[in-house]
């Protein structure tokens, strides 16, 4: 009996672990388009934060403590443009808004977890982790460490962008000139890259249209505001058009 | 890094973590309303549209320049047109910033 319960112990606690790293390095692991596709972004968004005024700890802080892609970039732009504080974070938050979706999605299989687990995991939600994870929690098997995979994920994808972040502040000090190279079309290329894709319906075509239209009469608003203008306004036109598409197809 | 930068970091930091966080803290279930699912669908186009289409339009700032001197009207139509044919979106971009960089040389 005794001799069964010693043998018992270790075999329960090694097994766990060994299936929590295997979840914590597949997430890694399948996560590596992923990291292969942050890597440029990571890279331009170093390299741009000295010509757009921040330093190069303010783009390491903001790459260890926000931690957003998207809004990073979108911060950088707005700094160089000499935009308040309040505008830079109204602005994130908007543009954050959407992990709050990613988030009630996963919710039904975080609920269960300690706080510090789900801190740890809201902290480094973005949209990368979101595609990966989202997948391995559909699947069938009822693996208890499911959680362990979106650390692994979460993880990789964290030093990844620190690791690029890095590499571009370092490059962007190497080469001084690149501020005068007019780099930051970099920005204007990834932006429009990323919205036309998007633009596939009259509603989204509209919202886009309404959004440059307001944003570029109301551009000389103190603090940019205009750009929250034109956010509300593309989003209540495509939301308005995408409705009364519904209603007129009903 | 100086007092600005801490708080721009720091605003974004609170407003992010709150936007990831609050639901997990919530730990039940919770739906969205579907006219916010519907919205927050149309926010990049919005936000992204209306950042670039300034910059492109008035390099400057202040002045208009619609006009096939205006590189970067160029460019940002180059990254638009590869993203249209469902060229990878770093395709877009390299391809893009190598029309911007060489477009006062092409058309000189």
């Amino acid at each position: 009996m005794a001799a069964n319960e010693q043998s018992a112990v270790p075999e329960a606690q090694v097994a766990p672990t060994n299936l929590k790293y295997a979840e914590l390095w597949h997430g890694a692991r399948d996560s590596l388009p992923m990291l292969l596709g942050a890597a440029p972004f990571g890279l331009i968004f170093g390299t741009l934060a000295s010509p757009s005024g921040l330093s190069a700890f303010g783009a390491m802080g903001m790459s260890l403590f926000v931690f957003a892609g998207s809004s990073q970039f979108i911060a950088l732009s707005l700094l160089a443009s000499g935009t308040g504080l309040a505008v830079i974070i109204l602005t994130t938050f908007i543009v954050n808004l959407r992990h709050a979706l990613y988030a009630a999605n996963l919710l039904p299989h975080l609920s269960s977890l300690p706080r510090r687990w789900r801190i740890m995991l809201a902290f480094w939600l973005t949209d990368e982790t979101f595609a990966v994870v989202q997948h391995r929690y559909g699947q069938a098997d009822d693996s208890p460490y499911k959680h362990w995979y979106q650390l692994g994920s979460s993880l990789a994808m964290y030093g990844n962008w620190q690791l690029w972040t890095i590499a571009g502040i370092l490059l962007g000090h190497a080469t001084p000139m690149l501020e005068h190279l007019g780099l930051e079309f970099a920005m204007a290329a990834t932006f429009t890259g990323i919205v036309v894709p998007m633009l596939k319906s009259r509603p989204t075509v509209a919202s886009a249209l309404a959004a440059a239209a307001v944003a570029l009469l109301a551009r000389d608003m103190p603090y940019k505001l205009g750009l929250l203008l034109a956010a509300v306004a593309g989003v209540v036109v495509g939301v308005g058009l995408e409705r009364l598409s519904r209603k007129a197809a009903a | 890094m100086n007092l600005h930068e801490l708080a721009v970091i720091g605003g974004m930091m609170f407003v992010t973590f709150g936007v990831r966080y609050v639901l997990f803290a919530l730990g039940e279930k919770v739906s969205f309303p579907p006219l916010v699912r519907d919205a927050l669908r149309y926010v990049p186009i919005a936000v992204l549209t209306a950042i670039v289409v300034p910059m492109v339009l008035l390099p400057d700032g202040r002045h208009w320049s619609i006009d096939w001197h205006n590189a970067w009207l160029i460019g940002a139509a180059t990254s638009g047109l590869i993203a249209w044919l469902r060229g990878p979106l770093l395709a877009a971009i390299l391809v893009s910033m190598a029309v911007f960089f060489a477009w006062p040389y092409l058309i000189a």
